[in-house]
């Protein structure tokens, strides 16, 4: 099945068999990045480096530029009218800020989902067979294979697939970010990319996505901005504070929750500010 | 302290609600006097007008006699037009619309092309009729056949179709589109498959209300020289042709007192054809009208 779908990366696999006792490789390294926004200077000298098949929380107050980063990531900010940058960001080894390298190519590695649930007015089958068939799968039988597995892989399949005919639009607002997860799955991504996922949802449905990231990580690298700082502590394996643009602190989770490096991180999750 | 005196508050009630009911009643009269209008219109219109108005009307030619003229010719001739002017309108329109919202850089250059565009919309439709005669009877020797008028009349009504389309698009929310380009769709994919099919129903309302625009005109093809009297139909796209109001138009202007009545009779095909076109817009807009 595999071979006609879009392809995971064999080594990654193999990577992922020694993970538990190597260290884990690196699916991006941020190296002195910058963007402006025509003059506003929004990242200042970002330096990161992020793993594969973890959870990285990205947080900080609003305007911090955490967003931002993430949707530099996968080079959404480009559609951000004069938006400019310096600086590298490789994933797996290639530089994607660097001319030439193929946006639409970066993305099919690079899945992401978004603050508010944004499914196509389409129905639940064609929302997810959406990505697969933009990349030239054709074949019916392909298409319900990949469908099924997405849609169980982000734990919606048996919700919906008595109807997978029916408009998305009439799934409640978690279902549907569900279905943009299993929609972003589709197309078998390398790195998931979450810009506040649960922001516009219940705390019910919160919980099942964040059950869902940790099921998710065992095969993805996930990148995820959040407001909520319990939910940083709850899903993430390592966390980057954000402040005015700059990176404050990154480290592990549970170090940077428990026993902060910098004053203004402590400030910031303990809630003085922000 | 209170700083709001109750009593003042109720002595000032009444000359408030007072002022309520007299602009309520005024923007209502407004109203009525638009239907009264429109009303006394198609009274006399269909009064005058329904005598002359039944099968024989429809399949006669033009005649000298006033029992046996008929709206054939003008409404074939109509037929041709809109059969010009549709495809011409909605490849340009559309492309435009889709350049300017999709592609387009915002900026300068974009910015004067929106203006124009929107001032071409209020050029008088005579203007139309003169470059017409210019460029496509005159210049490219084209004569006062169907393709002449239908590329005159598609310039017409171009900026209609163009900003109702732009409308269209740019109500498609952005989320859609970024879901779309997040999984590496390329930009002509997203359009195809993610803003078309939510733009449709706005662009085809735009259109109809665009052709319907352009078989009500009639400024633009008297200065072509369309002819006021045409006794066989057109066979292809470059034949003399002439459409409804034109017929209309030759009728009014017969001294004798029947043919007004059979001009009537002309007025209630084209307001039928018009209304029947404008039905379908609001149809469409309303069965595929979708929330986001």
């Amino acid at each position: 099945m595999n071979t006609t779908m879009v392809k995971l990366n064999n080594q990654q696999n193999q990577t992922a068999a020694n993970a538990e006792s190597q260290r884990k490789e690196a699916v991006y390294h941020t190296k002195d990045l910058n963007l402006w926004y025509g003059t506003n200077h929004a990242l200042k000298n970002i330096n990161l480096e992020i793993n594969e098949k973890e959870v990285t929380a990205i947080i900080g107050p609003s305007g911090c530029g955490k967003s931002t980063y993430i949707k530099t990531l996968n080079r959404m900010i480009e559609l951000v009218p004069d938006v400019k940058t310096s600086g590298e960001i490789k994933y797996r080894g290639r530089n994607i800020l660097q001319k030439g390298y193929g946006v639409e190519e970066l993305r099919t590695k690079v899945g992401m989902v978004f603050q508010k649930p944004n499914p196509f007015p389409k129905s639940i089958f064609e929302n997810v067979a959406y990505g697969p068939k933009i990349h030239g799968i054709k074949d019916k039988k392909i298409l319900n294979q990949i469908v099924e597995k997405s849609l169980k892989g982000a734990a919606i399949w048996d919700e919906v697939k008595d109807r997978l005919n029916e408009n998305a639009f009439g799934l409640s607002g978690g279902q549907q970010q569900r279905l943009c997860i299993a929609r972003c799955l589709a197309i078998e991504p390398d790195v998931i990319l979450m810009d506040e996922p649960t922001s516009a949802l219940d705390p019910i449905s919160t919980l099942k996505v964040e059950e869902l990231v940790q099921e998710l990580k065992k095969e993805y690298s996930i990148i995820i901005v959040t407001h909520n700082m319990q939910q940083a502590a709850r899903i993430s394996d390592k966390t980057a504070f954000f402040l005015n643009g700059e990176v404050i602190e990154y480290s592990e989770t549970d170090q940077i929750f428990s026993n902060p490096a910098d004053q203004r991180t402590e400030d910031y999750i303990t809630g003085r500010f922000g | 302290m209170k700083l709001i005196n109750e009593s003042t508050i109720l002595r000032r009630m009444k000359p408030r609600l007072i002022k309520n009911l007299v602009f309520k009643c005024l923007f209502m009269a407004a109203t009525i006097f638009a239907l009264l209008v429109l009303g006394i219109l198609l009274y006399r219109v269909i009064t005058q007008g329904i005598g002359y108005l039944d099968w024989q009307f429809m399949q006669g030619l033009p005649s000298r006699n006033p029992e046996q003229a008929g709206v054939k010719t003008a409404l074939i001739g109509t037929v041709w037009l809109m059969a010009v002017v549709a495809p011409v309108t909605l490849f340009f329109g559309v492309g435009t619309a889709i350049y300017l919202e999709e592609y387009a850089k915002k900026g300068k250059f974009t910015t004067f092309i929106q203006v124009n565009i929107s001032n071409l919309a209020g050029v008088p439709s005579i203007v139309f009729g003169l470059l017409g005669l210019t460029v496509f009877v005159r210049a490219l020797s084209l004569g006062t056949s169907v393709i002449a008028a239908g590329l005159t009349m598609s310039l017409l009504v171009l900026p209609i179709i163009i900003v109702s389309s732009q409308e269209a698009i740019r109500a498609v929310p952005k989320e859609l589109r970024e879901a779309s380009y997040g999984m590496g769709a390329t930009k002509w994919q997203t359009i195809l498959r993610v803003v078309m099919p939510a733009a449709i129903p706005g662009i085809l309302t735009g259109g109809i209300l665009a052709l319907s625009r352009a078989i009500g005109e009639t400024a633009p093809l008297v200065v072509l020289g369309l002819p006021l009297f045409l006794a066989f139909l057109p066979q292809s796209v470059f034949d003399m042709f002439t459409v409804l109001p034109m017929q209309i138009y030759n009728w009014t202007g017969r001294p004798q007192e029947e043919f007004h009545a059979v001009a009537a009779a002309g007025i209630i095909v084209l307001l039928t054809l018009l209304i029947i076109m404008n039905s379908v817009a609001v149809y469409i807009r309303n069965k595929f009208q979708k929330r986001y």
